[in-house]
């Protein structure tokens, strides 16, 4: 019964789209109120049908109903409740189902929130919003439906890939749709003021609470994923380069480039077409990245689709929605009204250098990632490009970007002069130094590179203070004042001050863990002791462990610091008996300025993997079994995903700032003021 | 199918790639082979150098490059000789040659590009600026903000 009344709401959504990106969009071209005003309630009603499909199929691997063929698929009985509900959206169909549940969402968020939105653009945006809709519930119903059924049912489900069973695995997707998805609102607003021909700084107020929110989503989902790497994947890393990986940084890129060309266009009214850009290339970077995930065409551990027809399908969505969105573009564009001036050493000046790093960044990422696509498809060499290619041209884009982020802030509006920021930095460029200098004097690989990345962790970080400092004029009035102007300071500040910091904390992470990892391979038998990065390791032996649906072998290394036992660490191989498949979980014991790491392997003499028989490390349990340990002091590593969280948050502080809510200034709606701002 | 073949071997057992008995015994060696073997990719994987697979074609290559290092190659000398029996399809540093210039060099020219471009908006943009205020207007301007302060 659920399958069925799933699958009827999926229908019923496609019909709503359909009429929410016609009627309303037409009402908004003939000044018709009424019709316009479908929009609302049908928005509403999309929400509501694609949430009643996914809660459907929610429901059909929570009950584990094995008449469907998806829940056969991917779900087993004896799995724990969790990943039977995260196993809804752990595949294709039901991945999709939850991207358009995060579409419909966003429209509905647009429909209940955007009351102060002018009725015409509110009205644009929603149709916009669900022609999208459209493109992806038709892709489900035709393509892709998680509600097929088989007969006759098989007694037990074939297990979820046990890599994806896992906590941070569970809730990274939806997160990394929240990030992707939500930049489909922005493109619709962005659509939307080109058909009105209309942007000005109330449109760019407007955009960026939504964009904020995709951005921090997108950071979250994709630190989650970093993470999840870390630790279930074993080899003590946490960004691989993997086309994967890039589809979902290319849109996070964009969007932070747009996050701030919009502050330019909100505050003064300049870079009004590139912001438009921007919003198109954000949701444009996400259809990417759907396409190449989704189609298979990248085949890597995250790549679940392999059916060639719903490729073609996502290129046709991706075609026409990039394709058309860019032609309304160059047709429109060139009627925006240019609006305020401003020197090229200013805050609107940085935030230029800001954009166009960000989009070479973006360029190399797409061009990287898709490059040997590309020459393969035009018949040429078949060639590989991987992290040393990304380490060698992404890098050395970042660190101008980064040395300038704490500049930025300093500069003024329109105009302004460079001696007089430094003179307002040198604090933090002395301490910066004093960083260098520390790292190199404590650091006895001497690591200049690495010590060079520490100061420039802490130019960010002190930057950001610096500033904030100076806004509530910390030191240089009564503590009173200061209190004042500190509750009294922008939300907006708060959340710059705070993400720009946690992009230092991150770039520490980065910093420690690339220079200063510890690493040790070694046989271990039972009594070894060995020591790691100034810690003393002995390993106890061996457990058998039994799992609700996994049998797993854990090792037990006793970890002693200044002759006193600092740790209990007990990394694991575990068989996945339904799937057919094993997993490594690593052990990890962090202090947060430094993880150890453990994970076992196979004991000596395994065969090959792929022989017949139960597994070597569940057969093998004996004292005098050597097995390979690897255990890693990753240093600083934990700031890696703590500075995304900070970030996070940062966006968030700043998604609190009334302004976003109130809307936008009062002399603003009219816009076609010339140079209103001045 | 031979996709899912990469799948699965991916899927049993990710952890575990250079292994103990591997190594050699000289530190200094061994750090280069390991720095070589993130060059390097593992071509029946996806994405992975040999240094993080636990493939055997990848163990394969782990013992050639050390093989090679232990005879006395360079560094390019043994990614030379990598390249000469698999193909550039197993540098994950593609070689600059004609049809990767625009993989190597596109980046930089978009840079160039947009530098210029944002170059010139600002020349067109500044010629038509308005005179910027004088002292005393900026004096007047400030002692007003400190009032509203």
């Amino acid at each position: 019964m659920a399958p069925e009344l799933g699958h009827i709401a999926l229908i019923l959504a496609l019909c709503v789209a359909l009429i929410q990106s016609v009627l309303p969009l037409a009402g908004a071209q003939a000044r018709d109120p009424a019709l316009m005003a479908t929009a609302k309630p049908a928005a509403y009603a999309q929400f509501f049908l694609v949430a009643l499909a996914f809660g459907c199929l929610i429901y059909s691997f929570v009950v584990s109903d094995f008449t469907v063929e998806n829940v056969v698929r991917n779900s087993h009985s004896a799995k724990p409740m969790l990943y039977k509900v995260s196993g809804a959206w752990g595949n294709h169909e039901g991945s999709m189902v939850l991207w358009a549940l995060i579409l419909a969402l966003f429209g509905a968020a647009v429909a209940a929130f955007g009351r102060n939105l002018p009725p015409g653009l509110k009205a644009r945006t929603l149709s916009i919003q669900a022609m999208i809709g459209v493109a992806f519930l038709a892709f489900i119903v035709f393509t892709s439906n998680p509600f097929n059924r088989v007969f006759p049912p098989p007694p037990d489900g074939q297990d979820l890939n046990p890599l994806l069973q896992d906590p941070g695995l569970a809730f990274h997707p939806p997160l990394l749709y929240l990030g992707y998805v939500g930049f489909s609102i922005v493109f619709a607003f962005a659509m939307a003021a080109l058909i009105e021909g209309r942007v000005d700084a109330a449109w760019a107020r407007w955009v960026r609470p939504w964009t904020l929110a995709a951005w921090s989503a997108l950071t979250g989902g994709i630190a989650l994923g970093s993470w999840w790497a870390y630790y279930e994947l074993g080899w003590g890393g946490w960004w691989f380069w993997d086309p994967v990986e890039n589809a979902s940084f290319m849109p996070w890129l964009v969007g932070a480039a747009l996050l701030h060309s919009a502050i330019v266009a909100e505050k003064r009214d300049a870079l009004k077409t590139w912001t438009i850009l921007l919003a198109i290339l954000a949701f444009a970077l996400s259809l990417v990245g759907t396409f190449l995930v989704r189609s298979g065409i990248l085949t890597s551990v995250h790549a679940f689709a392999v059916d060639p027809k719903r490729g073609v399908f996502i290129l046709a969505i991706l075609i026409i929605a990039v394709g058309g969105s860019l032609a309304l573009y160059a047709w429109r564009a060139p009627m925006l009204k240019a609006g305020g001036l401003f020197q090229p050493i200013s805050r609107e000046g940085g935030l230029v250098l800001n954009n166009l790093l960000l989009g070479t960044a973006t360029a190399t990422v797409f061009i990287g990632t898709l490059y040997p696509l590309f020459l393969e498809a035009i018949g040429g060499a078949k060639v590989s490009v991987g992290p040393p290619f990304f380490n060698a041209t992404f890098v050395p884009l970042m660190v101008p970007l980064l040395i300038a982020v704490s500049f930025g802030p300093m500069m003024g509006w329109k105009r302004a002069e460079l001696g007089a920021v430094f003179q307002r930095l040198w604090v933090a460029l002395a301490l910066s130094l004093g960083v260098i200098l520390l790292t190199l004097a404590v650091d006895k690989t001497r690591h200049v590179l690495a010590a060079l990345a520490m100061g420039l962790a802490a130019w960010l970080i002190f930057g950001a203070l610096i500033e904030w400092a100076e806004r509530v004029k910390l030191f240089r009035a009564p503590l009173a004042t200061v209190w004042s102007r500190a509750v009294n300071l922008p939300r907006a500040a708060w959340g710059m001050t705070i993400a720009h910091a946690g992009l230092g904390l991150m770039v520490l992470g980065i910093t420690g863990s690339t220079a200063w990892q510890t690493e040790v391979i070694r046989l271990v038998r039972a009594g070894d002791a060995f020591d790691v990065a100034g810690y003393s390791f002995v390993f106890k032996g061996t457990q058998r462990q039994e799992g609700p649906n996994f049998i797993a072998t854990r090792a037990v290394f006793e970890v002693y610091k200044n002759e006193r036992l600092y740790a209990v660490m007990t990394p694991e191989k575990r068989l996945f008996p339904a799937a057919g498949s094993t997993t490594t979980e690593a052990s990890i014991r962090t202090n947060l300025l430094a993880d150890l790491y453990a994970t076992i392997g196979d004991p000596e003499g395994a065969g090959q993997p792929g022989a017949a028989g139960p597994p070597a490390f569940l057969t093998q349990a004996g004292q005098d079994v050597a097995w390979t340990a690897r255990i890693y002091h990753n240093p600083l590593v934990p700031w890696v995903w703590l500075g995304a969280l900070v970030m996070m948050i940062g966006a968030g502080v700043s998604l609190t700032d009334r302004r976003h809510r109130v809307g936008a200034p009062q002399r603003l709606p009219q816009a076609a003021l010339p140079t209103a701002a001045e | 199918m031979k996709r899912l073949a990469f799948l699965l071997m991916l899927l049993t057992g990710p952890a575990l790639a250079v292994l103990p008995s591997e190594r050699l015994a000289d530190p200094a060696l061994e750090a280069r082979a390991r720095a070589l073997s993130l060059e390097l990719r593992c071509q029946v994987c996806q994405n992975q150098s040999i240094d993080d697979s636990n493939a055997p074609l990848a163990a394969d290559l782990r013992r050639l490059v050390r093989e090679r290092l232990v005879a006395g190659d360079s560094d390019a000398g043994v990614l030379d000789y990598v390249v000469r029996r698999y193909g550039d399809y197993v540098l994950l540093r593609p070689p600059m040659r004609e049809d990767t210039a625009l993989l190597w060099f596109g980046p930089l020219a978009i840079l160039i590009a947009g530098g210029i471009g944002a170059f010139v908006y600002l020349r067109r943009r500044k010629l038509t600026v308005e005179a910027a205020l004088t002292a005393e207007e900026e004096a007047r301007l400030k002692a007003i903000v400190e009032r509203r302060e």
